[in-house]
């Protein structure tokens, strides 16, 4: 079992190459990077044409929810690791908050065999902080790990207390775990629905303040500079987040930093609609931030671009707004809304192909997001220039709550290869 | 623009006018109790008119009123804009008087049964009598004027047009060929 | 001049012009309530549902009036009497309602943009009758027509409105269409019960009531919520009374012929002192009545044909 894949430009952050190549993989794994490879007389040798296409290492999405096990009627395991494939992802990370609780090996597990058994890409447990996700007791990180998280976090919500924050972050780091950051004062955001902010003023909407995200931060990186424990900030969605990041990368603490597409690519304004896909923790901010988010993204302040994929049915978000539920599916749109960043010069192409692969590969400590002889053949194929109109009746996704349904766009995967297998192609 | 044929001129309305008011008076022998009640909008002119020229001939004050009569029409869902609505203004009681409804053009009927309606419904007048200015027959209800300045015969397709100096700075009364 | 939408949802959504001819409309509904057979037969055959998931007596009945004088149908459905406690969603009550065949929807619901929502999937206009904090545009309407009234027209004036801006759909619809027909608007209260973006509506924000009043030719006092004082948002009646209600301290700084509104219902000396509620620029009863005749306005304006 052999593939090739001829005159594609690859770009591969890690080594700094942006070169027209041929890639032969064998055996899941890369076997050769040259100018020109010949094909191999071997009987069964694939041969993809990747000429004016690009060809980066497969990309990770660190942030997503496949709300498997408890929630399997918004997404599975299987149809969330579709919709990575369709999206580009060769490789996606799963949120703790599931029911039960990513708390215990045995959910880990479960996670594991379900992925192993249905999943068309890599899927990789994050477990929780604190058992229940309740902010009181801390879980058997220890375990987890063996079990094979890769990060733990108690996403959803905030760690509440900070000296169980602050005893998290010291146990996870007897282990070498890394720890995301969900950063949300629950005080201060109780009962709001989108930003605090002109719209909401407008609108009559409680608003969640700027403020309650980057108040957190603040906590963390002081809890992270005190232990020396790295910490990731999840879904950065404020210009004083950015800042807080920036001054404290400066001052050399281990922080690192993700946004969402929907960060770059919307603002309060769409909430206008009363639409409750526009809903989403947290909340679509400011053209200031939105400008704030793409900046930090340029100067490099916000390490990763991950999708916060979190899939809601019809029966939490065709309610009143203020009784949706938070959150939109991302994973089959954060590349094509990346690539815009791409296409109107905020990004280099390298700078977002490093977002998406070396960046959180580095930041989860697991071996992806690089191409060169001997790694995983994990590996996207994206046309920059393929033009397409959202349609999310045609996603992979079982859930629909995508406030980019209709928008016009520009790149997108057109392979998406794990292991040396084809998981995803356009053309089929 | 559409052709027009001139039925009557600003002597002709104005020697109409006379004429009514003075059958106002002699039918009635006097004018005790009387008020006017014209029908938006140029009703209500040719109520003010005739009760000027009582005041002129027999010195009698007789009180005049605007009627809307937009809240009674049966053909709201039918016609192709919404009437822009206007005060109904009758600042006397109608309870035992005698009123003299006044309007333009009688046509089809059916605006006159709408302000008959919305007469009773402010009270239980003596009697109601109708005068018009222009009556062009055609009736679709069972309703006769009393006093009539001109009766006319136009086809369906044609509009009469009464235009009168305090609504179009004009007295005339035409006929156009409808759209 | 036919309105352009379907519903009645924002004021945002109507025109000066289309404001100005639900105004000039109600001069004649409001005729028709001095009468003493207040009731024409316009929108005989026509159902309308008052569909209100918030208690409401005054909003419901002077709708429910409207309705009557103008011959609707109405029928009154409360949330405590509806499906919506059995569970069923708002989508599902509309449909259902829809099912019957009614010609307007009025409708009251806790939630910002919940008539929206229903407006958006039924092909039955909507007329908001209160959503949330967002807004209360017949009450918007019933209060530019009752200062109207006193004052020939709105172009001009300045409006002061006191009270808890944040939480008032009143205020809302009331900044919108003031500023729409020419109005300079002055809000004042407590900050904590005042947006920190409100400027960027247009409006100035002075906290001290005293300063506030001092140009207005309306005072609009809103309705303070008791419960508010759980949430940290005043630390008491008597506090807010002293500082933020309207007495005649406070009047002393107005002009002589301001007009004192409220939406209703008044809390009796703490909004308003006793003493100033029965001045002849007190002419908060005028709204009342005038509620009764804009709403009959718009259901003209709304299903009248």
């Amino acid at each position: 079992m052999a593939l090739l894949i001829k005159k594609g430009r690859v770009i591969d952050p890690a080594s700094g190459t942006d070169d027209v190549l041929d890639i032969l993989i064998e055996d899941g794994k890369i076997k050769d990077l040259q100018k020109k490879i010949t094909r191999p007389k071997t009987a069964g040798v694939e041969q993809i044409d990747a000429a004016g296409l690009i060809v980066v290492p497969g990309l990770i999405d660190m942030h997503t929810h496949l709300r498997e096990p408890g929630y399997e009627y918004k997404e599975t395991i299987q149809t969330g690791s579709w919709a990575a494939a369709a999206g580009g992802f060769t490789t996606i990370v799963c949120m703790a908050n599931t029911n039960p609780v990513n708390d215990n090996a045995s959910v880990t597990n479960f996670i594991l065999d379900k992925a192993v058994k249905e999943a068309c890409v890599n899927v990789l447990p994050v477990g929780s902080i604190t058992k229940e996700l309740k902010g009181e007791l801390l879980t058997e990180i220890g375990e987890l790990k063996e079990a094979g998280i890769v990060a733990v976090s108690d996403d959803g919500v905030t760690v509440k207390s900070a000296e169980v924050m602050r005893r998290g972050l010291e146990y996870a780091r007897s282990f070498s775990v890394p720890v995301i950051c969900h950063c949300e004062e629950s005080d201060l955001a109780a009962g709001g629905v989108m930003n605090e902010g002109v719209t909401a003023t407008y609108l009559g909407m409680r608003g969640i303040p700027p403020l309650a995200e980057e108040i957190i931060i603040e906590r963390e990186i002081a809890l992270s500079a005190w232990t020396g424990q790295p910490v990731h900030i999840a879904h950065v969605s404020t210009a004083g987040s950015v800042r807080i990041i920036r001054e404290a990368k400066a001052r050399g603490i281990m922080v690192t930093a993700e946004t969402a597409p929907h960060y770059f690519s919307l603002t309060e304004d769409a909430v206008v609609s009363f639409k409750t896909d526009t809903k989403v923790n947290p909340p679509l901010r400011s053209r200031e931030d939105m400008a704030a988010v793409k900046a930090g993204l340029q100067d490099g302040t916000l390490d990763v671009i991950a999708s916060d994929h979190a899939p809601h049915s019809t029966l939490e978000k065709d309610v009143e707004f203020d009784n949706a539920a938070f959150g939109m599916i991302g994973l089959e749109t954060s590349l094509p809304l990346a690539l815009a960043l791409v296409h109107d010069g905020t990004l280099t192409l390298s700078q977002m192909v490093e977002k998406y692969t070396l960046n959180p590969a580095k930041i989860l400590q697991i071996d992806k997001g690089r191409l060169c002889p001997g790694a995983d053949a994990d590996i996207t194929l994206i046309d920059i220039d393929s033009e397409f109109t959202v349609d999310r009746d045609s996603f992979r996704s079982k859930s629909r709550n995508c406030p980019f349904h209709g928008w016009h766009l520009k790149g997108r995967a057109v392979y998406t290869i794990v292991s040396g297998t084809v998981a995803f192609s356009l053309k089929n | 623009m559409a052709e027009q044929r001139l039925i009557l001129d600003k002597q002709d309305i104005d020697r109409t006018l006379n004429r009514i008011s003075h059958e106002i008076w002699e039918r009635n022998r006097g004018a005790e109790n009387f008020v006017f009640i014209g029908i938006r909008r140029r009703g209500v002119t040719i109520a003010e008119r005739l009760a000027k020229k009582l005041k002129e001939f027999e010195q009698v004050s007789i009180p005049v009123g605007a009627l809307d009569i937009n809240l009674y029409r049966d053909d709201l869902s039918e016609i192709a804009s919404q009437p822009v609505l206007k005060e109904t203004e009758i600042p006397f009681s109608v309870q035992d008087r005698k009123v003299i409804l006044c309007d333009d053009v009688l046509y089809t009927g059916r605006t006159i049964r709408a302000a008959l309606d919305c007469i009773v419904d402010l009270g239980r007048p003596q009697s109601i009598r109708l005068a018009v200015l222009i009556d062009r027959g055609e009736r679709e209800l069972p309703i006769q004027p009393n006093y009539i300045g001109k009766n006319i015969s136009v086809s369906r397709g044609e509009l009469v047009e009464v235009l009168l100096e305090e609504d179009d700075g004009i007295d005339k009364v035409i006929i156009t060929q409808g759209v | 001049m036919p309105l352009q939408h379907k519903d009645l949802i924002s004021i945002r959504d109507l025109s000066p012009d289309e404001i100005t001819l639900i105004l000039d409309t109600a001069v004649s509904m409001k005729e028709v309530s001095t009468r003493d057979i207040k009731k024409v037969p316009t929108l005989r055959g026509k159902t309308v549902i008052n569909l209100f998931f918030e208690p409401s007596t005054r909003t419901r009945t002077s709708f429910e009036i409207a309705g009557k004088r103008l011959s609707a149908d109405v029928v009154n459905i409360s949330a405590s009497t509806s499906s919506v406690v059995k569970g069923e969603t708002l989508e599902d009550t509309g449909r259902n309602l829809q099912a019957m065949n009614p010609d307007l929807l009025v409708m009251r619901h806790a939630n910002p943009g919940a008539p929206k929502m229903l407006a958006d999937l039924l092909p039955t206009p909507v007329l908001n009758a209160g959503d949330g904090a967002h807004e209360h545009p017949t009450q918007a309407l019933l209060d530019a027509f009752t200062i109207r009234e006193r004052k020939e027209q709105l172009q001009g004036l300045t409006v002061t409105i006191v009270g808890d801006i944040t939480h008032s759909r009143v205020a809302r619809s009331n900044i919108y269409l003031l500023q729409k027909m020419g109005a300079r608007v002055i809000v004042s209260g407590p900050r904590t019960m005042v947006p920190l973006f409100i400027e960027e509506l247009g409006v100035s924000f002075i906290p001290d009531i005293r300063e506030a009043v001092k140009e207005a030719d309306v005072i609009m006092m809103l309705r303070i919520q008791m419960e508010r004082q759980h949430e940290s948002l005043f630390p008491s009646i008597r506090e807010y009374a002293r500082f933020f209600g309207l007495n005649r301290n406070v009047l002393q700084k107005a002009k002589r012929d301001v007009l004192i509104m409220h939406p209703g219902p008044v809390n009796r000396g703490v909004e308003i002192s006793p003493d100033i509620l029965n001045t002849p620029y007190t002419i908060i009863l005028d709204q009342v009545t005038n509620g009764v005749a804009v709403r009959m306005a718009l259901m003209y304006l709304y299903i009248g044909r």
